[in-house]
């Protein structure tokens, strides 16, 4: 196991061993499981809406920042946050969708964007108007401190636990989505949204819920990011660039699509430190480019 | 049961129905024949609440249901079986029929569906609900309304493009349902088939009704018939 792990070979005159690619790669698969999570919200939103959500980076932020909140006001610790935390936000985005996005429903998408893009702006503007650009500090709960060897690498617990927690809720939204009667009534609506009406279905409030709870799923994973980054206004923005293009490289509108596709191209990009270090901050747009080239839908699109 | 008066509607800049006036009383089966375009699924759209823009009267069981939403008209009692099936391909054939929420009790068990609909049955595990046959689509879309215990039922050109022998099928189910106390109002353009299932028969013109036949008079009208259809 040792040989094996400290095995080395040379790819452009870099020397790389084994143990360097699987910790890297596992390392990845933190910063995937914020893509994921991020992109399924995003991907359940554009079924439903048609709007593509450009502030879900914002969202993802006031996850963070309500987890902040919830300890430093109200002394309500990590855990009970990683519930009420995208609940309150989720409510926050519902509201939102209820009094200005479902305005736009009629209109073509590209103000539907323009309408969230400036929502983003506007959220992190108050932000920093309150809490400046400098960052609060969040500290990993007590139980999650410490770390494991893995063998190849010692993996902070917390990490894993963010691989894990994210995983579950990746599954369970695909679950509800994919082998529920609401997973169904949603899927019939993205399909023909008037007829599903017409069955008796309150589409509108249907529509409101689904923001909810896409914005829900960026809040989860801000909170699930307040320990590891520093909780800021513009936490969102590293991150969002990269959502998108794991939601065009999975498939617009696509459910396991951008599950598979965030943890993978967190797994690239680790894998990417690795071979050529320079470019791991655009390997993901190189394999967008590339996916965008040969299958124009995204890995996961279907056929129009 | 469901009374209609004056009712007009517009898609856009186009006004489509010019003060249509007709009615449907419980229990009965009630056609809509006209050529393409004279208005019928525009009138069924209409009184769905599927239409841009209505005015006008839309009565059942004597409630006003024009400001009404789509959802709120089902939830009354109506149910819609569209022109186009409206199958879900992204559903699958179980889910297809177990999705309009039931909006009253006394509506057909899954059991009775597949009864009528045996074919259904053996296709219910199919994963996507447009990879059936067009005969057997239609009889999912009509069997998922029987569920909902929606006892007022729009029913817009079941027998389009269908072989006899499901056309044959199709009529059972109407006579069937009809027995079992559901009122039909049925858009046709085989007037051939109407006349094996209904009680009466509107025509339309150019967004109006022009006539009413009672089914027993059929026969004896066959030649105005023939002019009003232009067949």
């Amino acid at each position: 196991m040792q040989a094996f792990l400290s095995y080395s070979f040379s790819l452009f005159g870099t020397p790389i061993t084994v143990s360097a690619l699987l910790g890297q790669g596992t390392l990845g698969l933190i910063n995937g499981s914020f893509y994921a999570c991020l992109s399924l919200g995003l991907a359940v939103i554009f079924g439903m809406l048609n709007i593509i959500n450009f502030a879900h980076g914002a969202l993802f932020m006031m996850g963070a920042f309500a987890s902040w909140m919830l300890l430093n006001y109200a002394g309500i610790g990590y855990f009970p946050a990683l519930l009420l935390a995208p609940l309150l936000v989720g409510a926050f985005g519902m509201l939102l969708e209820k009094t200005i996005i479902s305005r736009l429903y009629k209109l073509d998408h590209l103000y539907g964007l323009l309408l969230t893009f400036g929502l983003a702006l506007v959220i992190q503007g108050l932000f920093r108007n309150y809490y400046g650009s400098s960052g609060l500090p969040y500290r990993i709960p007590a139980v999650l401190q410490g770390a494991t060897n893995l063998g190849f690498m010692y993996m902070p617990n917390y990490r894993g636990w963010v691989v894990l927690a994210a995983a579950i809720v990746c599954f369970v939204t695909w679950v509800t989505i994919e082998k529920t009667s609401l997973g169904a009534t949603l899927r019939a609506a993205t399909e023909n949204a008037p007829l599903v009406q017409a069955f008796g279905v309150n589409v509108p409030r249907l529509i409101t819920l689904t923001y909810g709870g896409g914005v829900a799923l960026a809040a989860f994973a801000g909170v699930l990011a307040a320990p590891i980054y520093s909780v800021n206004p513009n936490m969102g923005d590293n991150f969002i660039n990269t959502v998108f293009a794991v939601v065009v490289i999975g498939g617009m509108g696509s459910i396991m699509g951008s599950i598979v596709t965030g943890f993978g191209l967190g797994v690239v990009e680790g894998l990417t430190k690795v071979v050529y270090p320079q470019a791991s901050a655009t390997v993901v747009f190189v394999v967008m480019v590339i996916v965008l080239l040969t299958r124009p839908r995204g890995l996961f699109g279907k056929a129009a | 049961m469901l009374n209609i008066k004056d009712l007009n509607a517009w898609y856009g800049e186009s006004h489509i129905l010019h003060g249509v006036d007709f009615n449907v009383n419980e229990g009965e089966v009630v056609t809509l024949l006209g050529r393409n375009g004279a208005g019928k699924t525009t009138t069924m759209k209409s009184i769905m609440g599927l239409v841009p823009r209505r005015e006008g009267h839309v009565t059942f069981k004597g409630a006003e249901t024009i400001g009404m939403m789509p959802n709120q008209i089902a939830r009354a009692g109506i149910a819609i079986c569209p022109e186009e099936r409206g199958i879900f391909g992204s559903l699958s054939v179980t889910e297809n029929l177990m999705l309009p929420p039931i909006v009253a009790p006394g509506g057909l068990s899954v059991d009775e569906i597949y009864s009528l609909f045996p074919n259904l049955k053996e296709r219910a595990k199919t994963a996507h609900g447009t990879r059936l046959s067009g005969g057997e689509q239609q009889m999912l879309a009509i069997g998922r309304i029987l569920r909902t215990g929606a006892k007022m039922l729009l029913l817009d050109e079941p027998t389009e493009g269908l072989a006899p022998v499901i056309v044959q099928q199709i009529g059972r189910t109407i006579r069937e349902i009809k027995n079992r106390g559901f009122t039909v109002l049925l858009v046709e353009q085989n007037f051939r088939f109407a006349a094996t299932v209904a009680d009466r028969h509107y025509v339309m013109e150019h967004g109006k009704i022009i006539d009413m036949i009672p089914n027993a008079q059929l026969e004896a009208n066959m030649d105005k018939l023939h002019d009003y259809l232009g067949v």
